[in-house]
């Protein structure tokens, strides 16, 4: 099959993938997390079960995915809406680079993060 | 008799270097479509009026025209509508203006034919093997992309093709579309390489108004999102099993 000759679907892809995750995930943890729990709606896990429940190999793997896929949504974004919004298309490569840059340098802290927990 | 105003956008080229507003007052009625309003102008008002139309039934997609900014047919748009007035006419957006309401073609017809929208088949069934059969199910899987009536309302309500010229655009699409979903066809792979590429279906940003202002219904917008997927499945594909990429 013939394909692109530009990655335009890699990106793509990712920023789908993000898109889908953080709009499922991130308001799950934006009420539970950041509201539910520091306001004592239930009574829920102490810190150490927390801290326990996120040295689980599918723990890390998740949060792997819903941190780093939602940077590349926001990258793939971001690119388009400093082409589109603030038509700097001109600037093409250093948009690219600065902004699939910054998903990659949050991905390899994120990865960093996950593990020295 | 009750009359409204249209301000035409005119554009006279060997009279003037920039294009300008003139007033017209036509009589309401309240049966008329804009085109209505616009073939009073040129009977009766202002033979040197220029503008396309045609079938005057929504089918020829020929009297695509701005009114008050947004792109509709005009001979299915009611006078009525936009009482009191004054209403505003302009030739479609993003489009090179010939003369008046006329627009250049040209650059969307170059688009739609590198869309390839035709049946492209590997191998011609000889004519006594008879007919390519097509099942209920399997013309509804394209039916909705075939309604497009090549109107270029899509166009001039897409800000992408306002930015990005090169862009293929959302007709151009649904159309390679078409013929992509057609159990007949053969040739989504050389649809593909332009489709996929610099200024191809990635461009779009989903900003979603050529769906909006189709006339036909053919959600240009929902055919450029499942390119979008059917492409990033195959470069998927080439990557991981790039020996099945010859073709």
């Amino acid at each position: 099959m013939s394909v692109s000759k530009n990655n335009d679907p890699f990106w793509w892809t990712l920023f789908g993938a993000g898109g889908t995750i953080s709009a499922f995930f991130i308001p799950i943890h934006v009420v539970l997390m950041g509201i539910a729990i520091p306001l004592g709606w239930f009574d829920t896990m102490d810190y150490d079960r927390y801290l326990e429940l996120a040295r689980h190999p599918l723990a890390r793997l998740y949060l792997f995915a819903v941190i780093s896929l939602s940077l590349f949504h926001w990258a793939h974004r971001f690119r388009y809406t400093l082409y589109d919004g603030l038509q700097l298309k001109h600037l093409e490569q250093y948009i690219v680079v600065f902004c699939y840059g910054i998903a990659t340098a949050g991905t390899f802290i994120t990865v960093i993060l996950i593990f020295s927990i | 008799m009750e009359s409204v105003t249209l301000q035409v956008l005119r554009y006279l080229p060997e009279e003037k270097s920039e294009p300008f507003y003139q007033d017209y007052d036509v009589p309401f009625q309240k049966k008329w479509v804009i085109l209505d309003a616009l073939n009073y102008i040129k009977d009766h008002v202002d033979g040197t009026l220029t503008y396309r139309w045609s079938c005057r039934m929504g089918v020829c997609g020929s009297c695509g025209m701005m009114v008050n900014d947004q792109p509709v047919l005009t001979c299915e748009t009611f006078l009525e509508t936009y009482l009191p007035g004054p209403i505003r006419i302009a030739p479609l957006s993003y489009f090179a203006v010939i003369r008046d309401l006329v627009v250049n073609t040209d650059d969307f017809l170059g688009k739609v034919k590198r869309a390839k929208p035709w049946l492209i088949t590997d191998e011609l069934k000889p004519v006594t093997e008879g007919e390519y059969r097509q099942t209920p199910d399997e013309l509804k899987e394209y039916k909705q992309y075939s309604m497009c009536i090549n109107c270029m309302l899509c166009y001039s309500a897409c800000p992408i093709v306002g930015l990005d010229p090169e862009f293929v655009g959302p007709a151009a699409v649904a159309l390679a579309q078409r013929y992509n979903y057609d159990s007949r066809d053969d040739g989504h792979g050389q649809r593909n390489k332009i489709l996929m590429d610099d200024d191809g279906i990635y461009s779009c940003t989903l900003v979603g108004e050529c769906s909006v202002v189709c006339p036909k219904a053919v959600d240009p917008a929902g055919a450029i999102q499942r390119y979008k997927v059917t492409g990033a499945v195959e470069w998927w594909k080439s990557v991981v099993m790039p020996w099945k990429s010859d073709k």
